[in-house]
């Protein structure tokens, strides 16, 4: 029943929507208020409507009704009910459905808010979001079903929706169960900040798309969609940051970013999405590049669908499977359809978006401000290619090739380089106009504390160069910034005569935006600590030691103590192993490695033992273990510096996008007289 | 901060030449960056079947190389003391139109594990064993041929697609040194 239910109101939805859509176009094309109000309200029917379809779908994962397809795949009796539910983002279906809702929700929030001022925009951005529900909820119902049953009749077991004719419903005792590797917190939380992220960037498109229709100059609309794209921005970055999490704790080999193409996937729409970021401060603070931010906007936009395309297309393993899987053409379609339009409507209004004002100044912050948006596309454009390469290469040659993790290290290294050393001026440098000397003048003093970063690394016995350049540059972008902040509390306190504390958080009440951008930017310089640390200077080992054998891997000495076999209530099989790790003859730590086998899927999962501090990471994986321990077990260990630095950095870049979209203190009086 | 953003610029026409140049300059040098990283860095995608050819006739001398084919169980040795792992792949086709004649992924693994015809392709690789090696798993493997004829991996990737099709991220597996 509550399959028929979910179905149900997912064929509402799509009703709805397209009835939304009508509306308003047919309401802007006659200029009649009462259709558009109309269109508004279908917009707002379709999010609760949708829940009833998601609830369904809920219910049906957390009674184990193991008839319905979708959950004999991804669930399974043994798991905890916070697991069931979340196994509705565990599989396509189920992802694509969850996609639509939270798209849903979306418009719903954005269709409440109050719309005096721009009620031109409104039609426009209710089509824009319904257009895309409608293609997602059509993957949904006609390709991608995720209320699809098993039946049976003579020839045997069918899947289909309805009861075919002179078929029975059948119902399996248990499920297939989660992927053991999806498992884990990190990937149960990613993918809805993933899809939050993507689903986000798609109300300042449909802001922008709003605003070249009816041909609006203003900036109105980036002011409007600053909050929805922050928010996205925020999502898109913790999944990322939480799926290389999972990577470093689940995977099992000592790394935190693979470069495949669901990685990829998920990082382009965030490079454009930055480098729109980026550009819209220029739009708003000088009136140019109006046609940068709205082209990054429709790239942002585009590669949100055709991230959630090739990985949902079966387009990664081979350009032909492409061609067999259901929902790969429907992608492509509507990827193409929307290039032309979009490129079309850029092209008629692409007069409205000049500016009279030219950069005028290479140091001017306006023109750094271009050269980070330019160097964010050169690492869009790379990744891109990257990913298309191998499908172009298979349909031009017939013969398959890959492009492996050396191809973007080599590219990318030089430009996050690039990308360090404008964090170093961007901060210092002013709009429109900036001297040599007002520069050098700022710049002296955080140099010479930055050389730190080339001494230390130098008497600690670092001979490799790309390091030390490395480490100066973090060094660099931390003193600029740490002088900076201080240089402007002190000129404020010596204006007010307040206290450090009080004039701290004024500075940063008072411009937030800016002071914002500069936590992101040292969470990023943090992040590059961690990366350095791990690419650079990773060490592993591994060996077969017999109970109280040791093993030495950098200045550590790693000790085989015991092991344990166990069984679990969720049908695990683990074996762990106990290990203490030693320094000086000190011991620091006890660890755990361990190897849970799942009986369900017949798949087991290696958890590595992790002692992490600010200094560097020790890794232990349990790789082999005879029955009898004191015979001795395998162990692969790796030793992996800084790294931590990289999830400081990450929590910090985090913080600073939240104290960015936090709404500002209603100061804005007191601060113009005091300015 | 020194704020110079009253002192308005006069609108001119044309962007200054050193913005020209400075922008040919950055574009440029990723281009050149991209063009030449990719061509030192692609990996042919080979079939056990391309693979044994090739390799005979000496074509594959030095090159990084991927190849996939279906693992053969019983092959699958391990020195625990030397941590060297060793089995065996068999041919499976890439073309999707055989695949679909063999009846799936999963039931070409079978074939080609139980088609002792097929050509097959042995392999080493030093390191712990991945999580997902067993009997009539699709392996992905980076490396290159030794002269023994013997495929040297350094990376593995292991797909069960009976289970988990499409669910698990390609990076699954272990990379080696």
């Amino acid at each position: 029943m509550a399959a028929e239910i979910g179905f149900g109101a997912l064929f509402i939805t799509l009703i709805f929507a397209v009835y939304g859509i009508g509306a308003a176009i047919y309401g802007e094309n006659i200029k009649d208020r009462a259709w558009i109000k109309s269109a508004q309200q279908a917009m707002m029917l379709i999010f609760p409507v949708l829940t009833i379809s998601v609830g369904s779908l809920l219910f049906l994962l957390a009674t184990d009704h193991f008839e319905v397809v979708y959950v004999a795949d991804v669930s399974s009796r043994s798991m905890p009910l916070y697991l069931k539910l979340t196994a509705l983002w565990g599989g396509q279906s189920g992802s694509l459905l969850f996609w639509s809702w939270l798209l849903a929700g979306f418009g719903f929030a954005v269709t409440l808010k109050k719309w005096d001022r721009d009620r031109d925009l409104l039609p426009w951005v209710i089509v824009v979001n319904l257009v895309t529900l409608v293609f997602f909820l059509i993957l949904n119902i006609f390709y991608e079903n995720p209320f699809i049953r098993y039946w049976q009749d003579a020839s045997g077991i069918l899947t289909s929706f309805g009861q075919p004719s002179g078929a029975l419903p059948i119902f399996p005792q248990n499920g297939a169960g989660l992927n053991p590797y999806l498992r884990h917190p990190g990937m149960i939380i990613h993918p809805p900040m993933q899809y939050l992220g993507f689903v986000g960037f798609i109300i300042p498109f449909s802001y922008a798309i709003g605003t070249l229709i009816t041909r609006r100059t203003d900036d109105r609309w980036i002011q409007i969609s600053r909050g929805w794209t922050l928010w996205a921005w925020l999502f898109l970055s913790l999944g990322l940051i939480l799926g290389a999490r999972w990577a470093y704790d689940v995977l099992g080999w000592g790394g935190y970013w693979g470069w495949d193409p669901v990685e990829n996937s998920a990082l382009m729409p965030w490079l454009s999405g930055t480098a729109y970021l980026h550009a819209v401060l220029i739009h708003e603070k000088r009136g140019m590049f109006k046609d940068w931010s709205m082209v990054l906007i429709v790239i942002t936009y585009l590669l949100v669908i055709f991230g959630t395309f090739i990985t949902r297309s079966g387009l990664l393993s081979s350009v032909h499977s492409f061609a067999q899987s259901k929902i790969g053409w429907v992608f492509l379609g509507f990827i193409i359809l929307t290039i032309l339009l979009t490129v079309a409507l850029l092209n008629s209004r692409w007069k409205t978006l000049k500016s009279p004002h030219i950069v005028q100044n290479l140091f001017s912050r306006e023109a750094l401000i271009i050269i980070s948006v330019v160097l964010f596309l050169g690492l869009l454009v790379t990744v891109f290619w990257g990913v298309l390469f191998p499908m172009i290469s298979e349909l031009a040659t017939g013969q398959k090739v890959t492009v492996g993790p050396p191809f973007y290290e080599r590219v990318a290294a030089p430009i996050f380089g690039g990308l360090l050393i404008l964090m170093v001026i961007c901060p210092l440098a002013v709009w429109s106009y900036v001297s040599f000397k007002h520069l050098g003048k700022l710049l002296w003093k955080p140099f010479l504390v930055s050389l730190v970063g080339i001494v230390l690394p130098l008497a600690g016995g670092l001979t490799r160069l790309p390091a030390v350049i490395a480490f100066w540059l973090v060094a660099f972008v931390l003193a600029v910034n740490g002088f900076e902040f201080a240089r402007r509390i002190k000129v404020r306190r010596k204006k007010e005569g307040e206290s450090w504390w009080t004039s701290l958080t004024r500075v940063f009440r008072r411009n937030q935006r800016s002071y914002s951008a500069m936590i992101i930017h040292v969470g990023v310089v943090l992040m590059a600590l961690g990366i350095i640390g791990i690419e650079f200077f990773q060490t592993e080992t591994q060996g077969t030691l017999a109970e109280g054998q040791s093993i030495n891997l950098a200045s550590y000495t790693m000790t085989y103590e015991d092991l344990d076999i166990f069984l679990t209530e969720d049908a695990r099989e683990v074996a762990r192993a106990v290990v203490s790790v030693n320094k000086d003859g000190k011991m620091l730590d006890a660890l755990y490695p361990r190897r849970d086998y799942y009986f369900e899927s017949g798949q087991p999962v290696t958890i590595p033992g992790v002692r992490s501090t600010l200094v560097d990471d020790f890794y232990v994986i349990l790789v082999d273990w005879k029955e009898v321990t004191a015979e001795g077990a395998t162990f692969k260990i790796y030793h992996n510096p800084l790294v931590k630095w990289l999830w400081i950095g990450a929590w910090v870049f985090i913080l600073g996008v939240i104290t960015a979209t936090w709404p500002p203190k209603k100061t804005a009086v007191r601060g113009l007289k005091a300015g | 901060m020194t704020d110079f953003q009253d002192l308005e610029s006069t609108p001119r026409k044309q962007t200054p030449l050193k913005f020209i140049i400075g922008g040919i300059v950055i574009v440029g040098g990723i281009l050149y960056l991209i063009i030449s990283s990719l061509s030192a860095n692609v990996q042919y995608f080979l079939t056990v079947d391309e693979v044994v050819t090739k390799s005979r006739a000496g074509e594959l001398e030095g090159r990084n190389i991927r190849v996939s084919g279906a693992v053969v169980g019983d092959t699958i040795q391990y020195d625990i003391d030397t941590l060297e792992l060793s089995f065996t792949i068999a041919h499976v086709p890439a073309d999707n139109q055989l695949l679909d004649e063999e009846g799936g992924l999963a039931q070409a693994l079978h074939n080609a594990v139980l088609d002792t015809s097929r050509s097959r392709l042995d392999v080493v690789y030093n390191g712990p064993v991945p999580d997902l090696l067993q009997d009539e798993s699709q392996a992905i493997l980076t490396g290159q041929i030794l002269s023994s004829g013997v495929f040297k991996a350094d990376e593995i990737l292991l797909k069960c697609p009976t289970k988990y099709e499409g669910s698990v991220p390609e990076q699954m597996g272990l990379e080696g040194e």
